[in-house]
């Protein structure tokens, strides 16, 4: 019934297969979903050869995920791979949401203009993938393995060895770290014996893909109660190519064998869309969605990414957004180790910030199951007075929750932080993800964001140093000074950032601020640095010294 | 603030009337309805979460 063509990557021998001879490499990622391609890239952008292993030879069957957010769109502009996304997909930004027959609330999720990135996209995850395969090919230091199933896993104390089942037979091959992005039923899970713990609900969503001319806006639209589908709850999404992508809440129980036929799924559509809208099955699937996290993201050689390490529901699109943002949280800490700049100690806080932000994205997405499927009765009358309130009383509307859209949790607590000492105003504060801003290079437009991402970054406001670059320890911090390296026109920089003149920030590799002051002190730079590479504090003393 | 549990409504019987009076035509789903409103309407009012904490708190335990 699609009209996608999946493509097919081909199976390739490798030559350690060929040879028998068991080779060690310092990273290999198993499983090539949107996570595990990010993770390829990223390593490799940060200077890391990757194998990626993967038990099949084309993207995602199906329909999966749709929406992506303007922090995934950030990082894959920093891999290279955004513009294409953004340009093949379709970008919105207004949610509308509908009771029975009426329209009850309306957001905007990025009311504020001058950002390079929209608020959100949506494309096909077969889409997403294939340029994301195609990113990694085109990379040197990536090699994609097809047919490369994963069977076992053994830790030692520096290594893992991997026994890999492909076409030809079985082989081993070590890693010296393994990044385990195998999706919600992860293998690799099970070989090392992680726990996977939390909620099932109990009900049951209808996805289904429709090829359509409709002149809806581009917008996120959800009911409650419609008339078309009544008691449930309903999403309309518009993709590429001009495919749709409607989800129907169904109940607990709904059978899904019976439900998932055309004969059944038709009608439900007409009944949605009106009679003489024509439309042509793409996909349909019946899902269940569970909340669940692995206990620690690290174990031992091997770190958990994406769904392996967490599953979400969908509503607020959560699961790939907050995957690309586990690779981008992992991908400088590992090469930092691997280069022997930093102690595996770094390690354990990826476990730290991202098992946090799993947390809220799990706490986010229970909330808005909650409200979108009430459990009891009493419930359900809440629910509805929320909805019935919304329509004619702005205080209702910030409770209706049809899912809220996935956006970066902040490291507040993180060990790597430098907490706030003097002062500096405005929200930007350590373990905040950077804000983009405009800015000029040479009189040419352009984005702060495009400063940041390549090692430790320090920005400053106004000459405070004529250096380019600070070295710290095994580092070289590349030295921003705005007015001197890049000019902010419209002022916007130094208002998101709180900043007048001498205000200094430190930024991590992947765009997290680590510390921020209201003036420029060398010796407070060198501590912050060597503080977020997870040095201790004997260490950094030496090194300070 | 803390939830304030002295007498604190002038006309109480009045109050009363009204709020029985309000329901009396309605059946008992409609009425369940209501209440749910009138709930999100009083605690929207009132916005203090702490004090909001503590009337969920004492509702819960039967008064
Ligand atoms: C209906 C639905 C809607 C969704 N909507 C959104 C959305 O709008 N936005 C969003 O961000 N997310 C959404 N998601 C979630 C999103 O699809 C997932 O979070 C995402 O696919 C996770 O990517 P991953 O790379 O971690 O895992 P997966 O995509 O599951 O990839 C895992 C890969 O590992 C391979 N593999 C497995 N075992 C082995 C093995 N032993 N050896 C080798 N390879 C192996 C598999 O073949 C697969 O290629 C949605 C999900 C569903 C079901």
């Amino acid at each position: 019934m699609t009209s996608y063509i999946y493509p097919k990557f081909g199976y390739r021998r490798s030559r350690e297969q060929a040879d028998g001879i068991v080779t060690r490499h310092p990273i290999v990622v198993v499983g090539a979903g949107p996570i595990g391609l990010t993770a390829a890239l990223d390593c490799a952008a940060r200077g890391q050869p990757v194998v990626v292993l993967d038990d099949n030879d084309t993207v995602s069957i199906g329909s999966r995920a749709v929406c992506y957010a303007k922090r995934p769109l950030e990082i894959w502009d920093r891999l290279g791979c955004a513009a294409p996304m953004v340009e093949r997909g379709v970008s919105w930004k207004v949610g509308k949401v509908f009771f029975r027959d009426q329209l009850s609330y309306q957001f905007d999720l990025l009311p504020e203009a001058d950002h390079q990135w929209p608020a959100m996209i949506n494309l096909q995850q077969y889409h997403l993938e294939e340029m994301l395969v195609a990113k990694c090919r085109a990379n040197p230091l990536i090699e994609l393995r097809w047919k490369h199933r994963l069977i076992s896993l053994k830790q030692a104390a520096d290594h893992a060895s991997l026994a890999v089942e492909t076409p030809d037979g079985i082989f081993t091959m070590e890693a010296q770290w393994v990044i385990a992005c195998d999706g919600a039923n992860s293998d690799v899970r099970k070989m090392v014996g992680a726990e996977f713990t939390g909620q099932f609900f109990q009900d049951r969503f209808l996805i289904a893909d429709v090829a359509m001319k409709a002149d809806f806006p581009t917008e996120r639209w959800f009911w409650f109660d419609p008339p078309f589908h009544p008691g449930q709850s309903v999403l309309l999404h518009r993709q590429a190519d001009n495919i749709w992508r409607i989800d129907f809440q169904l109940g607990w129980d709904a059978d899904p064998e019976q439900e998932k036929r055309p004969e059944r799924v038709i009608p439900r559509i007409r009944a949605m869309l009106g009679e003489d809208t024509e439309f042509a099955l793409e996909w349909v699937s019946i899902y269940q969605f569970a909340c669940r996290r692995i206990d620690n993201f690290r174990q031992g050689r091997v770190l958990f990414a994406g769904d392996a390490a967490h599953q979400v529901s969908p509503f607020g699109a959560r699961g790939a957004n907050t995957g690309v943002q586990d690779i981008d949280n992992l991908a400088w800490k590992l090469a930092m180790v691997l280069r022997g700049e930093a102690s595996e100690a770094l390690l354990d806080s990826y476990h730290e910030e991202r098992a946090h932000a799993a947390d809220d994205n799990i706490l986010n997405s229970t909330r808005a199951t909650d409200f979108i499927t009430p459990k009891t009765k009493p419930s359900r009358y809440f629910r509805d007075a929320v909805l019935e309130l919304a329509r004619h009383h702005g205080f209702a509307r910030p409770l209706v929750n049809s899912g809220r859209l996935s956006t970066p949790t902040p490291y507040l607590t993180s060990a790597l932080n430098t907490p706030d000492g003097d002062a500096v105003p405005g929200p930007m504060r350590p373990g905040t993800n950077a804000a983009d801003a405009p800015i000029a290079v040479d009189g040419r437009p352009s984005w702060f964001l495009h400063c940041l991402g390549d090692g430790f970054t320090i920005v400053a406001f106004g000459e405070v140093s004529d250096k380019t670059e600070i070295r710290v320890g095994p580092f070289a911090a590349k030295l921003i000074i705005v007015g001197r390296d890049i000019e902010d026109p419209t002022g916007l920089l130094a208002q998101r950032y709180g900043a007048s003149p001498g205000t200094t920030y430190v930024f991590r590799p992947d765009q997290y601020v680590a510390a921020r002051w209201s003036g420029f002190d060398e010796a407070e730079i060198t501590e912050a640095v060597l503080r977020a590479a997870g040095h201790d504090t004997a260490d950094r003393t030496e090194l300070a010294a | 603030m803390t939830l304030n549990l002295a007498p604190n409504i002038t006309d109480p019987d009045d109050f009363y009337a009204e709020l029985i009076d309000s329901q009396r035509d309605l059946d008992e789903e409609q009425a369940l309805r209501m209440n749910a409103r009138l709930i999100l309407l009083l605690a929207n009012h009132i916005g203090d979460r702490k004090v909001l904490t503590e009337a969920i708190g004492c509702a819960r335990a039967g008064g």
